[in-house]
């Protein structure tokens, strides 16, 4: 007799949103670690001094570093928006199917107002220019 | 650890048997059914099987036994009580975890793909090997416990509000559609209890005449067995009977919580 095999399960479940916000919470903070070395070397470049700085300013302003930090900005708005559902949930508050459901929309659509918010006034409004 | 690869023992051939519909068929469908014989020596396969609607009842299961009885004979799947109430026939139908008899053929879009309850072993076809979920659940200790003696003249009373607690929880059928349908307990089902055990936990901590809370609360205090629920809420998606195995947890998570202050 033969052993017995695993059934498929990644594989063939049906991606629901319940999976899909769970795994990009964990995406999301994998990504926030990486890009606290890049604010890291920045402080540390702005602690070197003048010469460091406007080095590390040139990386930073080059168009596809701007791109990395345009989704840093979004898996941090997502992080925090979700952060919060999760808090919520472990509070007890907000964990009926519907309830969840609802939320998750919430989640999705506050994370990208903010985000999309910050990316704007960071890059585009001149805010701190 | 997580290993999101199936085992090469495990892996499926996708060129099945192929089985065409009568000639004379009303409304054809097409099932695509997982498929393991232990005592052929191959790898699992999925076949393909055409039936028609017109002479066949409207659930899942319905086309299961017309396969089983017209078919191939040596399908199979457990099923008894057609009616959602025994949680026999629980398996992977288009995708999520739910009861073939009271899932319609109707609420499936395209071919029907039936897969056994994710990541278990699998005996044969569509039946898993339960055996772990089931300690898992007796682990739990699923039953009353009380050291005050019962009063001579009549039962141990509830109010109608401390029954309200546990009339949900109480309604489980042991299916395994949640704790299957879990990615935490896909990588890590050997130490996390799972939604199934950790709703029958629940269901005994809050029952009003239960006495051993305490001791319930201690056995779950565990990395594992409690805390590797991450709220995905699958479980409560999958749920058949519509019941609630990551609310139950989460209250779990937080009498843990509360009982250290």
């Amino acid at each position: 007799m033969r052993a017995r095999p695993l059934s498929p399960h990644l594989g063939i479940y049906r991606f629901m949103y319940t999976m899909a916000l769970s795994i990009a919470h964990r995406i999301t903070g994998i990504v926030l670690s990486a890009g606290l070395i890049l604010l890291v070397w920045w402080l540390m470049a702005a602690a070197t001094g003048p010469a460091a700085y406007e080095g590390a300013m040139r990386v930073l302003s080059h168009g596809f570093v701007k791109l990395l930090l345009a989704g840093w900005v979004f898996a941090f708005a997502y992080h925090l928006c979700n952060g919060i559902r999760h808090l919520s949930w472990d509070a007890g508050i907000g964990l009926e199917k519907h309830e969840a459901r609802r939320s998750a929309w919430v989640t999705v659509a506050c994370a990208l107002v903010i985000g999309g918010a910050l990316v704007f006034t960071a890059f585009f409004a001149k805010v701190f220019a | 650890m997580a290993e999101f690869r199936l085992p090469l023992n495990s892996r499926v051939n996708r060129n099945g048997k192929v089985h065409k519909a009568p000639a004379d068929a009303a409304d054809v469908r097409r099932f695509q059914i997982y498929r393991f014989d232990p005592d052929a020596g191959a790898n699992p396969r999925l076949d393909s099987f055409e039936v028609d609607m017109a002479a066949c009842g409207p659930m899942v299961l319905d086309a299961l036994i017309k396969i089983k009885n017209e078919i191939d004979s040596s399908l199979t799947f457990r099923r008894s009580c057609r009616e959602g109430i025994c949680g026999s026939c629980a398996m992977n139908i288009d995708g999520t975890n739910t009861l073939a008899c009271t899932k319609a053929c109707a609420d499936v879009k395209g071919d029907v793909k039936i897969y056994p309850l994710p990541h278990m072993p699998v005996v044969k076809d569509l039946v898993p090997d339960l055996t772990q979920f089931y300690a898992q659940y007796a682990s739990v200790k699923p039953w009353l416990q009380s050291r005050t003696p019962a009063p001579p003249d009549r039962e141990r009373l509830q109010t109608p509000e401390e029954q309200e607690k546990i009339d949900r929880p109480s309604a489980c059928i042991l299916c395994a559609c949640c704790s299957t349908s879990c990615p935490s307990y896909w990588w890590n089902g050997d130490r996390y209890l799972g939604p199934a055990a950790l709703l029958a936990a629940y269901r005994w901590i809050i029952d009003s005449r239960d006495e051993a809370t305490g001791e319930r609360l201690d056995a779950l205090e565990d990395p594992f067995k409690l805390y590797r629920c991450h709220t995905i809420m699958n479980c409560t998606e999958a749920c058949p009977k519509d019941l609630n195995p990551a609310k139950a947890i989460a209250e779990i998570k937080i009498m843990m919580a509360e009982r250290q202050h």
